[in-house]
């Protein structure tokens, strides 16, 4: 892994309380923002956040657990995923 | 940020409604060194062998699916073919050694082990004969284990003798298989010109000339390209052609990443990434759906095969911008039971058998997971076999041919395999005895392509 960086994508329908939810479990996780973006497209709420990691010790399946369950309650889709799988794939 | 929100969403987009996956992470497992006289000795060191490389390669994989967001859909094993290290067991049948191909695939918790597998495109040896005539049985008692037999190249032409013999050896396994629907057929291939590298089943094994433990991965996103040619807005056929590349290109990052990650996980050597369009049940991520969003009513209809052309060349082409280790069967795959596209091209009467012998022409493989009635003939069914073979030597490609004769169906009737090979309608065949020509047997040279030395 050339570095701990994640984007977490949050899409879904705007409501009152997303932000403060999704980052609760950032800090509970001691996952930092490194950068953060949001915008409406089709009428979508959409989150995208580079997160990053210093921990050594990080459980990543333990975290998109959380996320994904947090994601549920609010009703959006919370996606966690290495900040390689965007670089590689659009750029050489 | 580095990263642009639109190349974040476009992503998401590509796995959660087009069906963007990497379809297989094979691991190519040596086993020269397993060779043992006692089959018995052979077996468990096989066993041994292949526990101790791919123990970790379901775990890891997870881990690396987890990691990048992109679902990893099957993990598989290839093996050297099991006719050569078994040679000097000196055995008759050599179905145990597939019970224990398949107790190493339940126990790694792997989807398919390719591999029990025979070279014969010149001749066969004792133990090439000993593992042919094994295939049924070997396939009716394992759940895992997959089987092919490369019978042609363009180097040394046909060996009509193992076409005749596999005709009878795909009756047997569809009879002995009787009860899932001739499941074993759809685990069986014959091959001309087999690659060494190839992820994909039932075709896989670890070539001879392939690294100790290498892992290969294939791509597959027919899903992708369809939805990004029917975006286009009227576009002409070179503007489609670039816009497939240009996906290829996207979805081949994808794998190269992925592969190369989870072979330095494992303490293997990075293979291939076999680059194809790979269709599955799935509605929308199907081969014939991108044929059909180039203009054509229904997939077999005239001008099938050029759609099919173009499609596989610019799959190739965008592949290969993207990575410097394009290998496998790299381009589309036009399997019948696992593309919705094609079950309903069949159903509907525009794609017969025919067409399929000549897309496969301009296509990855050949004819895969194709039913035909159950009561046709091993004659016809090597017939169909020599067909194909002579495509892949005359044209200096890989062909191969996946028929299933369910037995007990008719035209008509659909075949149901479940999982990834879907299921298929039942095909007709011409009626006209081809016995007399496969009964000759010996040799179809090797045509003058091949003196290019």
């Amino acid at each position: 892994m050339s570095s701990s960086r994640f984007v977490i994508t949050v899409i879904g329908l705007d409501r009152v309380g997303i932000v403060a939810g999704i980052t609760q479990i950032m800090a509970e996780h001691s996952v930092n923002i490194a950068d953060i973006r949001q915008t409406i497209m089709n009428d979508l709420f959409t989150m995208i956040m580079l997160a990053e990691v210093t921990s050594e010790n990080f459980d990543l399946t333990a975290f998109q657990e959380a996320m994904s369950n947090i994601g549920k309650e609010l009703g959006v889709q919370v996606i966690v995923q290495h900040e390689d799988a965007f670089r590689f794939m659009h750029r050489i | 940020m580095l990263i642009h929100p639109e190349e974040i969403l476009e992503t998401i987009k590509m796995v959660t409604n087009e069906h963007l996956d990497i379809r297989t992470v094979t691991m190519g497992i040596n086993l020269r060194g397993c060779s043992h006289p006692d089959i018995k000795v052979f077996n468990e060191q096989v066993y041994t062998r292949i526990m101790r490389c791919a123990e970790k390669l379901v775990a890891t994989t997870e881990d690396i699916q987890n990691l990048y967001g992109i679902p990893i859909i099957n993990k598989r094993i290839s093996v050297t073919p099991i006719a050569i290290v078994a040679e000097a067991c000196q055995e008759e049948d050599l179905s145990s050694v597939a019970e224990a191909l398949d107790r190493a695939a339940q126990e790694t918790g792997i989807d398919f082990i390719g591999g029990f597998s025979a070279l014969v495109q010149k001749g066969m040896t004792p133990g090439d004969l000993s593992l042919i005539n094994s295939i049924p049985q070997a396939l009716a008692s394992t759940k895992k284990v997959c089987s092919s037999v490369n019978v042609a190249t363009t180097k040394a032409g046909i060996n009509m003798d193992a076409v005749a013999k596999m005709g009878h050896i795909i009756k047997q396994t569809a009879e002995l298989t009787r009860d899932s629907n001739g499941l074993g057929c759809a685990k069986l291939v014959v091959f001309a010109n087999a690659p060494e590298d190839n992820p994909f089943m039932a075709g896989a094994f670890h070539g001879i000339g392939e690294p100790d433990c290498v892992i290969n991965v294939g791509v597959s996103g027919p899903g992708v390209v369809n939805s990004a040619v029917r975006a286009l807005q009227n576009p002409a056929l070179g503007d489609i052609s670039e816009c497939i590349k240009k996906t290829a290109f996207k979805i081949t990052r994808m794998g190269e990443m992925v592969g190369r990650e989870v072979a330095r996980r494992l303490d293997a050597q990075f293979g291939v990434l076999d680059l194809s369009l790979a269709p599955t049940p799935a509605v929308g991520d199907s081969v014939a759906a991108i044929l059909e969003a180039m203009g054509l009513e229904s997939c077999g209809t005239h001008g099938t095969t050029a759609a099919l052309a173009l499609l596989n060349d610019a799959v190739k082409k965008g592949g290969a911008m993207a990575s410097s280790s394009v290998g496998g069967l790299s381009g589309a795959f036009i399997p019948v039971s696992e593309d919705q596209g094609m079950i309903k091209a069949v159903q509907r009467g525009s794609l017969s058998l025919d067409k399929l012998e000549a897309m496969t022409c301009v296509c990855s493989v050949g004819l895969d997971m194709i039913a035909v009635p159950g009561d046709t003939s091993p004659a016809t069914i090597s017939a169909i076999i020599a067909d194909e073979m002579a495509i892949g030597m005359i044209n200096k490609k890989t062909t191969a041919v996946r028929v299933i004769t369910a037995p007990g169906t008719k035209v008509g009737d659909m075949v149901e395999f479940g999982g990834l090979l879907g299921s298929a309608p039942v095909m007709p065949v011409h009626n006209f005895s081809s016995e007399t020509f496969i009964a000759r047997g010996g040799k179809i040279p090797a045509p003058i392509q091949s003196l290019t030395n």
